[in-house]
């Protein structure tokens, strides 16, 4: 099934939830914030996809964009990738953890390196960083950092 | 003095009189033992250095200690983040005197290909005082090798008269620096 | 009588730790000697490679790529190459790919050569097993500092091949590897498979349901051996997968002992794709012509492998530029470690060193 023929029928399936089609390389679904944690919901009990590969947060000029990819190990077929984009003041999304576990450490994750909130996350800190470090490294405008105790 | 004239002539065979230095560092510098601490890539190609093809034990070295309070040398193998940072100094001040710091590797040198990163010191000297710096990404097993035979010729070196350890007010603690908001901070209560 | 009061205690383990596999921290809460809650904190690795990677252009990213997981650098260095070739639509030539294939099964052969050995030395079998899989690495090694000059950060995967043709004397000498490979795993199983002590300690320990590890985004063996028969090179063939031959070892309960044997079966598979590949190697190039300066499209690309330890993939944006945009690196230990605190609860603090034995992880993957 192409990329194409999925999003037609996500679209007439989920009438529901406002649908947007973003051709690329890999073809992409744009959701609403909103309707993320519906729409997930029924991806993994209606359509199969179990699977949730990976969690990225993007940084663009204009917004913040989060990019789920889904499998699934019980069907054939290539990922659905889905795009949700927030705006640049506090970002904040719908967590996606009690949908699929594997999103905890990936939400946080996205939290500590480039600021983007999930409601409803069980525990949202920082992961790799030390809780108490300022600002999200992985953003374009993270200013690098300094240090008292390292000189030269 | 000589042996000639102090030793009795039935024990000239089974006496042997050299300076205490010699006797000393000849003892310390056959069993210098590491702590096992691997830090990132590195560690693995010290964890090769201990295998039979390069065969560690070769220089008194048998086995990697797990804990640094029976060791004497740390092997700093890979990079050193700030996050990890204050570890690491734990781990140094916990050691007994005296003790070595072989730097492996790039990043343990100057933070190598990491050096831009946000969490990376720039080099673990920046943290500890390190008697030998062991060059290459990662550095060959022989040539930790190398650094160790080095690190004997240095023990080798020294005398007990001049030992910082042995002085009375030999103060070696390094202070631990805590994590800041931008980045490792001095220890409060600190005076330097 | 009054019923005895229990307490639970807090402790630490890590991150300078023996058996962690490198600087990782575990907060156990225990009751007893028995695990009630287990806390990782990760971190203490966490090298920047996906800001470093925004700063480098498309070419000096690959030999970032092999200090992830540096027990296999072959394998992260065709993930991200794929990627990018998918991203500029670039085309190896056919004996590249079948180069390429030749590496990464070689390497996951060594790599799980490696997590046996580790499992062992957690099981208190203390370095001897070790040693004896290291030995095998040692010649894989050799191989691979034959062909890229460098043991254990070859470089040797480019954007459009391999930087450079095999030398003459690789192909007898893996073949003679190659065929070696399942008499040393014969003999491998028959020191451990049967040994009363492995089979004891590693028996029900960790188990795993499969619909658990699908939640938990687990993948490779660690999800294999939980009865989920899920390989990317079969579920989604890239490169040339297609073309072989080969089987995928799925467990059944999904503890610590079917993962080891899914990584011995593994390991058996990779020596006859190996074995097929080099039956098959044509001749010819081994690269497309180089550009110094390398601009892909405008886009977004998302591209996966079945890497030792699972999935592995990269999600790369480009806005045109010499520099990727975005650059972000899909690490299986680091998903698969989540499953850690579910397979400890309920069993004895010795045990939780052998499962994260048994998950087999990589610092440098885990904390990117
Ligand atoms: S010097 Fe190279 S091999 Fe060693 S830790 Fe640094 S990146 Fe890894």
């Amino acid at each position: 099934m192409t990329a194409k023929e999925t999003f037609d029928r996500l679209a007439a399936k989920f009438p529901q939830f406002p649908l947007g089609y973003l051709e690329g390389k890999d073809t992409a679904i744009l959701v609403k914030g909103e309707n993320l944690v519906g729409l997930a919901q029924h991806m993994r009990d209606d359509e199969e996809y179990d699977y949730c590969s990976s969690i990225t947060g993007v940084d663009y000029p204009d917004r913040f964009e989060v990019v789920y990819h889904l499998y699934s190990t019980k069907k054939e077929g290539g990922p659905v990738i889905l795009k949700v984009h927030a705006e640049r003041e506090n970002p904040m999304l719908p967590s996606v953890v009690s949908i699929w576990p594997t999103a905890n450490w990936q939400e946080r994750e996205v939290w500590d390196l480039m600021g983007i909130r999930f409601s409803g996350h069980p525990n949202l800190t920082r992961i790799l960083m030390w809780e108490g470090f300022e600002g999200h490294p992985l953003r374009k405008d993270f200013p690098g950092s300094e240090d008292e105790y390292i000189f030269g | 003095m000589t042996q000639e004239d102090t030793v009795p002539p039935e024990l000239k065979r089974n006496v042997f009189i050299a300076p205490v230095d010699w006797i000393y560092n000849l003892g310390r510098a056959a069993s210098v033992w590491p702590v096992m601490f691997g830090v990132a890539c590195c560690a693995f190609e010290m964890i090769v250095t201990v295998t039979s093809r390069f065969d560690l034990a070769r220089f008194g070295m048998e086995f990697l200690r797990a804990s640094p309070r029976q060791s004497e040398l740390m092997i700093v193998s890979g990079t050193v983040t700030k996050k990890m940072a204050p570890q690491v100094v734990r781990l140094y001040d916990q050691m007994p005197e005296p003790k070595y710091v072989l730097a492996m590797g790039a990043c343990a040198i100057s933070g190598g290909p990491f050096k831009d990163g946000y969490n990376v010191v720039p080099g673990v000297d920046k943290l500890l005082p390190v008697n030998v710096y062991v060059p290459g990404c990662p550095p060959r097993p022989e040539s930790l090798l190398d650094a160790i035979l080095k690190l004997h010729k240095q023990i080798r070196a020294e005398t007990i008269r001049t030992s910082p350890w042995y002085r009375k007010d030999a103060d070696r603690e390094i202070p631990v620096p805590e994590y800041g908001p931008r980045g490792l901070v001095l220890p409060k209560g600190d005076k330097s | 009588m009054t019923e005895l009061k229990t307490e639970t205690i807090t402790i630490n383990m890590g991150p300078q730790h023996p058996s962690t596999h490198g600087v990782f921290r575990l907060i156990l809460t225990l009751d007893g000697e028995t695990v009630v809650d287990v806390e990782p904190v990760v971190g203490y690795l966490h090298r920047n490679h996906e800001k470093i990677g925004e700063k480098n252009n498309w070419i000096q990213n690959t030999p970032f790529t092999d200090r992830l997981d540096y027990i296999s650098p072959m394998s992260n260095e065709f993930a991200y190459v794929l990627a990018v070739e998918k991203l500029a639509e670039i085309e190896p030539p056919e004996r590249a790919k079948y180069i390429r294939i030749i590496m990464v099964e070689l390497n996951r052969i060594v790599n799980h050569m490696i997590a046996v050995g580790f499992l062992l030395n957690e099981l208190g079998c203390f370095f001897t097993p070790m040693f004896y899989c290291l030995r095998w690495r040692e010649l894989v090694v050799d191989l691979y500092e034959m062909t890229a000059g460098s043991r254990m950060m070859p470089n040797y995967f480019w954007i459009g091949g391999v930087s450079a043709d095999l030398p003459e004397k690789f192909l007898p000498e893996c073949k003679e590897f190659v065929d070696a490979v399942p008499g040393f795993i014969d003999e491998l199983e028959r020191l451990l498979t049967d040994n009363e002590i492995l089979q004891m300690r590693c028996r029900n320990v960790g188990v795993l349901p499969p619909d658990v590890a699908v939640e938990y985004g687990c993948t490779g063996p660690l999800l294999r051996a939980s009865g989920v028969p899920y390989d990317i090179r079969k579920a989604e063939p890239y490169s040339i997968y297609d073309r072989f031959d080969f089987d995928i070892a799925a467990g059944t309960v999904g503890d610590v002992l079917d993962r080891y044997l899914v990584r011995i079966a593994e390991m058996r598979q990779s020596a006859k794709i190996v074995e097929q590949a080099l039956r098959d190697l044509p001749e010819g190039e081994t690269a497309t012509p180089k550009k110094r300066k390398f601009r892909p499209p405008e886009g977004d690309v998302y591209h996966r492998i079945e890497a030792p330890k699972g999935e592995l993939g990269f999600y790369l944006v480009s806005d045109g530029s010499e520099n990727p945009y975005r650059y972000k690196i899909r690490a299986p230990s680091f998903v698969n470690l989540q499953s850690l605190p579910y397979m400890c609860r309920g069993h004895k603090i010795a045990d939780v060193v052998i499962i994260i034995g048994s998950i087999d992880i990589t610092m440098g993957e885990v904390d990117r």
